[in-house]
């Protein structure tokens, strides 16, 4: 990463970095003030937009344009949601951003609400993170004490508001408009799109949903400039992002480097796989996309290179597994997952995992048949694109990833009638009786 | 048990948190209310949040049986989480589920006996935490404690039993599923230092030590 400034991690090794002291003393809320004081709001969303800034919390939609969608001159409040369900399996950087460095979300979000003219921001937190909680309880706390939030911030007549609003254990939330549908006050099940929250989100108002990373990576955009930002990582993917990378290698963790990055660099930061063992499966962003093999070491890690290479770039998010993880195990739990977590709204994805579930149940068990891998594939294809949101979509790409790089694997479980691995069975299920 | 005044109050300062008109915003938080006051979501607790927001009883029992952090049934001093998700699973939260599963004779969603001293304990196993670098990972009252493996969870879950509050690794010190609750409402936690409580562990920090040296400064180009 030569010549590139981080953006994101800089300041998490900072003494008591969470608080706004330490955050001033590293130049934070500088762009807070140079966008409410030399630029227009229409000024911010230019900046945004020339900076190519894509969002961070999955789909890579360009965080300018979306901006730019906010219909102005409406009449209507507009509103700021941040995404901070972070739960997206892999998915473990929002979280130590918000404990080390919350004030560079809350100035991303004044930053943001000023552009789109909102009044009113609400972050919606996880439930299973009451640490972060305290850490944003704080910050929040100090921000309106400083003038940064509130009604007349630094003196400029702008007016913030900035409420936590706290889960309570569903995945789908993280779907944007689940969330919304969550934030007031219902189950959280999708809405059919369009039309979208830009125009009809929060209370059938215009409301810009942008994730943590995203919302962070603004100050520095308005700092440095769009054309600094843009001039890192690929022309269509700028920036850098926070690549996460678990499981079996020798130093897991969140490493920051310019989008476009590719596993085989993020492996020599982290120490490579552990030691004697070899990289066999992996996801590049999350388990929603389509998992890579070791054929894909050297391919960029950006959201345009990913697509090309089969997958999704997601959120960055890299599972890593060796050869002594069954990805016929590995499959089944992600399974199982989707199954516990569809909210049941549409028939595809509600009954396609639950008998996914049971079929790749039967395989790891080595009661299979070649049948079943063909029931699979066409159950996928019964789910894919046939729900309102990404949930089912998501549930399918483990299962038909896997079959395409580890038919054989599948196999050689009935013929060894069981796992040839000799994984431990899926002991999760021991007592499991009420669920 | 009949709500509190004191938690009517607090349920009226959730519902000022919302633009006015949008008062059903409150009704997840004041769902984590009724845990703090109740101990989990108690018929009387749907009533009152039926009652605050001129909803039915129905409306507010659709949404509490649809998260998972909203129990149905009491539950013990601290709830006990294992992640069995893929990543934490193989890695050894498999083993750890089943291990402490054994260790309380209870299984997924269920509650020990009260021992001598009061405690109960209720174990679940949890979907992603959002930790996997930390994998893998088991939560006390959604405290981190990093890295587990059995015999540190058996002795981490020993240790509650025994009344004991052991640290997490990152975050605050414990302290039960109802205060706990009463945060996720939205209430700044009361006790001195918990903000600041807790260091960020090596996964967190460990790119900070690449930073300047080895991707490529432009990335695919």
């Amino acid at each position: 990463m030569a010549g590139v400034t981080p953006m994101l991690t800089s300041r998490w090794g900072n003494d008591r970095s969470w608080t706004l002291a330490a955050y001033q003393q590293a130049d934070g809320y500088l762009g807070l003030r140079q966008a409410l004081t030399t630029m227009t709001p229409d000024e911010v969303i230019a900046a945004v937009k020339a900076s190519g800034l894509r969002g961070r919390g999955g789909a890579g939609f360009p965080t300018g344009m979306k901006w730019g969608f906010i219909p102005q001159g409406d009449g209507k409040p507009h509103y700021l949601v941040v995404n901070a369900d972070e739960s997206e399996p892999g998915t473990c950087r929002d979280t130590p951003l918000m404990l080390a460095d919350p004030h560079a979300l809350i100035e991303g979000i004044v930053i943001a609400c000023y552009a789109v003219r909102a009044v009113h921001a609400f972050i919606y937190l996880r439930g299973e993170l009451p640490h972060v909680a305290r850490r944003l309880h704080a910050a929040i706390a100090e921000a309106y004490a400083a003038g940064l939030l509130g009604t007349d911030i630094l003196g400029t007549g702008t007016r913030v508001e900035l409420v936590v609003h706290i889960g309570a254990g569903a995945y789908i939330c993280g779907e944007e408009t689940a969330l919304l549908d969550s934030l007031e006050g219902y189950r959280g099940q999708p809405r059919l799109k369009p039309p979208f929250p830009a125009t009809h989100g929060l209370y059938g108002c215009p409301t810009v949903v942008n994730n943590v990373g995203t919302l962070a990576s603004v100050p520095p955009i308005i700092t440095g400039g769009a054309a600094a930002f843009k001039a890192i990582g690929p022309e269509k993917s700028p920036g850098t992002s926070i690549f996460s990378l678990s499981g079996r290698v020798t130093r897991p963790g969140q490493y920051e480097a310019p989008m476009g990055t590719t596993l085989r660099e993020l492996l020599d930061m982290a120490g490579g796989i552990r030691a004697g063992h070899t990289l066999k499966f992996w996801t590049p962003g999350g388990s929603s996309t389509p998992m890579f093999t070791d054929a894909h070491l050297d391919v960029p890690l950006d959201f345009d290179s990913v697509a090309a290479a089969g997958s999704l770039n997601g959120t960055s998010a890299l599972m890593i597994f060796d050869d002594s993880d069954c990805v016929v195990r590995a499959t089944l739990k992600w399974t199982e997952f989707y199954a516990h977590e569809s909210c049941g709204k549409c028939t595809p994805c509600r009954e396609g995992t639950y008998w996914m579930k049971q079929i790749l149940q039967r395989l790891e068990d080595g009661a299979g048949t070649d049948e079943d891998l063909a029931t699979l594939l066409d159950t996928c294809d019964n789910i894919n694109g046939r729900s309102f949101c990404a949930l089912g979509d998501g549930a399918t790409s483990p299962v038909v990833s896997s079959i395409q790089y580890f038919r054989d694997e599948y196999l050689a479980h009935h013929a060894h009638g069981g796992c040839p691995l000799g994984a431990a069975d899926s002991t999760a299920k021991v007592l499991v009786s009420s669920d | 048990m009949p709500i509190s005044e004191q938690t009517r109050a607090d349920a009226q300062a959730i519902i000022a948190r919302y633009p006015e008109g949008h008062g059903r915003s409150a009704l997840l938080p004041m769902l984590h209310l009724v845990q703090a006051e109740e101990g989990y979501v108690t018929v009387a607790g749907i009533a009152f949040c039926a009652q605050m927001l001129g909803l039915t009883k129905a409306e507010v029992g659709a949404v509490a049986t649809f998260y998972t952090m909203y129990k149905r049934r009491p539950v013990g001093e601290h709830i006990v989480s294992v992640c069995t998700n893929t990543l934490c699973g193989l890695l050894g939260g498999d083993e750890i589920f089943a291990a402490t599963s054994a260790q309380l004779g209870v299984g997924h969603d269920q509650t020990t006996e009260p021992a001598e001293n009061g405690v109960a304990l209720t174990l679940e196993h949890a979907e992603c935490l959002a930790a996997c670098d930390y994998a893998p990972v088991v939560t006390v009252d959604y405290e981190f404690f990093d890295r587990q493996t059995v015999d540190s969870t058996a002795a981490l879950v020993a240790a509650l039993e025994r009344g004991e509050k052991p640290l997490p690794t990152r975050g605050a010190p414990l302290c039960s599923f109802r205060e706990t609750s009463r945060l996720l409402a939205g209430f700044p936690d009361p006790r001195p230092d918990v903000v600041d409580a807790g260091p960020a562990g090596a996964p967190t920090l460990a790119g900070l030590a690449h930073i300047g040296s080895s991707a490529p400064a432009d990335g695919a180009r």
